[in-house]
């Protein structure tokens, strides 16, 4: 029932740290498969319609293509054990790969916390609002507030604007000390800096104001203004679309299936990317938050110590200064205390479940909110309230479990093929 | 993009035409819709993630229940409903 | 220090702890409950959650009809999140060789004055048009229900604080002896002391003969309708006898949110709570073979729990050892939550020294030694 296939070296995502780990681990002379749940390689930040990569994805794309390594889009991997074998449920039949050694390049998903009314229609993500737009939504004339946090907030802005939104305001919940401190970090990469100015440069109508943050979404059945604050006043924006998001969190759960430890929130790795578990590698956001040029620098680290070569000293020093950039991201736009407060009693937190605030009252652990209120059961798997929780109560996140995303019951079955490729347990 | 290389689809009954390469959840903002679908307690409910971790977006397409329309590519014909 | 601190102390916070509790409590006893996490998260919430008649042996008859009947009583004040659904349950004759034993378990509902029919293949597809056409039939069991096991056990603790017991939640139990009970926070004393511990009970007092009996479940989106019963296999207590090897058996639930609840499996692997992939893969296929519309559905989480597993399949309720101040009330294995109710009134009538409301000797938890002196 399922396809079986076998390679030296299974990367998983193919967002630029995908991309880059798979291309380098095939020209080393690997069999590598790169599985890709979208429909496409690209990823996020990547992510583009039929012929319209960005042109620095473009030719990541074609390096990929000379490699030889086989890109599997539409494979979305549910599930994982050591050996290894991957499991992914693909339009077709479900798809077991079994490979000698994995590279995670699973991505990282945004922080949302909640806020009275942010459940409405058309409050959106900021990363939302990017996919949307690279999906093939169209912004013009429609106006737009993001309120959030993170360095994610100026290319969202520029690109919503160049798309012809209004963008009314965007508004930083970190003190304007932390963003210039982290802003005056950037001299040792004036790339990034230049960035920076050219995205700012973009919505230059917009006032982009620090220190400030949505406290309440308004509308009948969708959004239709903002109430926004400073901490001393308060007003309100109309808009058509509201987009809030708090950074990003490393998407692990098949690096947890597997055993990995974590460094925080993060796939703990040594200087060659290489996790708790041998053979088991983990590049880019995964490995902690940091863009997209740590994603390439790691992605190539792991490519090569996935293929079992040593890594370039150059690549291993760009990558330490990536996870010094990375640790600066957190810093400064930690999330402050106000926005603990943000939710009322009947503030939606578990989105799936519908389960309000006053509802975890009682519980003292994700796993009892879980049973006992239903936070966490929903489809999502606790992705959306679960850093929420974290947030707001200091909950970690219960065990995870196969399957990692829904799949149907007929492709789950398909994880007992795995028995053939397991070396013994 | 000419007219001709527009994508029909059907949305709630009536007949949508969206770009090619976009996703089904773009072509209902494109549509002007804003509720995707119904949460367990009645609320209207929207695209959040937009990138198939949220499961908010989740319409029914060609009668399959539960589908995320940020990860679907609209097609010919395709018959999304946002009712369920 | 030691002092006594309660007329009864019941270690564990699952179905049946929570159930004694109450019943004890109703007594008059002052009760203080333990439980190393919080009520209802072990083996309770790992469950299905099905009230059954269930007709392995005659003594699990007995218990499992007293249980449901007063489960009916206690229907009236369930809070809404317990979900109790008088879905009833439909036990599925493959073939036409099944079809004896659909008669069979019916005379024997029967004689327990349990109501339940037979359905012909066209009677069962009418009641469940999504299992697949050629079953020979099934018994109807319509007294049967579902609930919601982690709020059940919930409700009986409130009932029970309500009566003046208290909870200690978060305490590390070590062991558990007459009159008195080992913990983190040092030793709790009380003339009688009730091992409600259930896969962990063995752990707890030496000599239990209690194992765990590892279960698999899968639990699906929403789809409101699909199936209205709990529908099992005639073949489930082929499955749930055997004490030896893995085995799989089909049995689902619907839920109140509509989601489908996916099971079942018996495997002895220790206390791994790994997801066994090979088993979970059975599981399904003999699920969507009995209900081939299960394929498509978007199953959304898998998880694992150990059942307390005895030699002959029933619980051990009552002294133990004939030492005074030492009680168990634990090893129900895959009917915890059916037999709580069942189990907590005998325990208490036990202790109280009543005329017991179910002939208590199979139950006796000295039995396997009583049987081996005889």
């Amino acid at each position: 029932m399922a396809e079986t296939l076998a390679a030296d070296v299974a990367v998983v995502g193919g967002g630029p740290a995908g991309i880059a780990a798979a291309a380098v681990a095939a020209e080393s002379g690997k069999r590598v498969l790169l599985l890709e749940e979208g429909t496409r390689p690209g990823g996020q930040i990547w992510r583009h319609r039929p012929g319209a990569a960005p042109p620095r994805a473009r030719r990541w794309l074609e390096r990929l293509a000379r490699s030889g390594a086989v890109p599997l889009p539409d494979a979305a991997v549910f599930a994982v054990s050591g050996g290894f074998a991957l499991f992914a449920e693909t339009p077709s039949r479900p798809l077991v790969v079994a490979a000698k050694a994995l590279v995670l390049a699973t991505g990282a998903r945004e922080r949302f916390l909640p806020f009275p009314g942010w459940t409405l229609p058309n409050v959106i993500g900021i990363g939302g609002a990017q996919a949307l737009l690279k999906s093939g939504a169209d912004f013009a004339g429609r106006r737009v507030v993001i309120a959030g946090s993170g360095p994610l907030l100026l290319p969202v802005a520029a690109s919503l604007a160049k798309a012809g939104a209004r963008v009314a305001l965007v508004a930083e919940q970190a003190p304007t000390a932390s963003v210039f401190r982290f802003a005056a970090g950037l001299w040792r990469s004036p790339g990034l800096l230049a960035d920076a100015l050219a995205y700012r440069r973009a919505f230059a109508g917009t006032p982009y104001r620090f220190g400030t943050w949505a406290a309440e979404a308004r509308g009948t059945d969708r959004v239709e203004e903002v109430v926004l604050t400073d901490g001393t006043r308060s007003w309100t924006e109309k808009c058509d679309f509201l987009c809030t998001g708090f950074g990003l969190v490393p998407a692990t759960e098949l690096a947890r299936l597997l055993g990995c430890r974590l460094d925080g929130e993060a796939v703990a790795v040594d200087a060659r990317q290489g996790t708790s578990v041998p053979g088991v590698y983990c590049a880019g956001e995964p490995a902690g938050i940091g863009g997209v040029e740590k994603a390439l620098v790691e992605g190539q680290i792991a490519g090569c110590a996935a293929a079992g070569r040593a890594p370039g000293r150059r690549l291993l020093a760009a990558a330490r200064r990536r996870m010094r950039y990375a640790a600066g991201i957190a810093r400064a736009f930690a999330v402050r205390a106000e926005l603990r407060a943000l939710a009322s009693p009947d503030t939606i937190v578990c989105r799936c479940e519908d389960v309000p605030l006053r509802a975890l009252s009682g519980a003292r652990s994700a796993r009892e909110a879980k049973l006992h209120a239903r936070a966490g059961m929903g489809p999502c798997q606790g992705r959306v309230c679960g850093p929420a929780l974290r947030y707001l109560f200091g909950w970690e996140s219960d065990t995870v479990r196969v399957p990692v995303s829904p799949v149907s019951i007929e492709t789950l079955s398909a994880i007992g093929a795995a028995e053939s490729h397991e070396e013994g347990r | 993009m000419t007219g001709a290389d527009r994508v029909p689809i059907v949305v709630d009954g009536r007949p949508v035409e969206a770009e090619p390469g976009t996703t089904v959840a773009a072509a209902l903002v494109n549509a002007g819709i804003a509720a995707f679908r119904t949460s367990v307690a009645g609320a209207p409910r929207g695209p959040l993630c937009a990138m198939g971790i949220c499961h908010e977006c989740r319409v029914t397409i060609d009668g399959a229940a539960h589908r995320r329309s940020c990860l679907v590519e609209v097609a010919p014909g395709m018959r999304v409903d946002t009712r369920g | 220090m030691n002092a006594v601190v309660a007329d009864a102390i019941v270690v564990g916070a699952g179905i049946v702890g929570a159930a004694c509790a109450d019943a004890l409590a109703a007594d008059g006893m002052r009760v203080m409950v333990l439980d190393s996490a919080f009520a209802g998260g072990g083996t309770t919430a790992a469950g299905m959650g099905h009230l059954v008649a269930m007709d392995d042996s005659e003594p699990q008859l007995a218990l499992t009809s007293w249980s449901n009947r007063l489960w009916q009583e206690r229907s009236r004040t369930l809070p809404p999140a317990c979900e109790m659904d008088p879905c009833g349950t439909l036990w599925i004759a493959e073939d036409e060789g099944q079809i004896p034993a659909v008669e069979e378990k019916r005379a024997r509902y029967a004689g327990h004055g349990i109501a339940a029919e037979a359905v012909d293949a066209a009677g069962l597809a009418k009641l469940e048009p999504n299992l697949r056409p050629g079953l020979a039939g099934a018994l109807r069991v319509p007294g049967d229900s579902v609930l919601y096991p982690p709020a059940a056990a919930r409700a009986l603790l409130e009932s029970a604080l309500g009566r003046g017991a208290e909870l200690r939640e978060g305490v590390e139990v070590r062991a558990i002896g007459p009159k008195e009970v080992e913990t983190s926070e040092g030793a709790f004393r009380a003339p009688v002391v009730v091992n409600a511990a259930g896969a962990r009970a063995a752990a707890l007092t030496a000599g239990l003969p209690i194992v765990p009996r590892k279960g698999h479940l899968v639990i699906t989106d929403r789809y409101p309708g699909f199936c209205r019963h709990q529908i099992v296999e005639l073949g489930y207590l082929a499955s749930a006898h055997t004490m030896t090897s893995e085995s799989v058996a089909f049995n689902v639930q619907p839920r109140a949110t509509g989601q489908l609840l996916i099971g079942s499996s018996r495997e002895l692997a220790g206390w791994d709570a790994a997801v066994n992939p090979r088993i979970v893969s059975r599981m399904l296929d003999r699920a969507v073979a009995f209900l081939p519309g299960l394929a498509g559905l978007s199953a959304i989480r898998t998880w694992t729990g150990f059942r307390p597993a005895t030699p002959d399949k029933l619980p051990l309720i009552g002294r133990w050892n004939g030492v005074d101040g030492l009680w168990v009330a634990a090893g129900h294995e895959g009917l915890g939550i059916t037999t709580s109710l069942g189990t907590a009134r005998l325990l208490a009538d036990l202790v109280a020294g009543r005329s017991p409301g179910i002939d208590p000797r199979p139950f006796d938890p000295n039995r396997a030694a009583a049987a081996a002196v005889a």
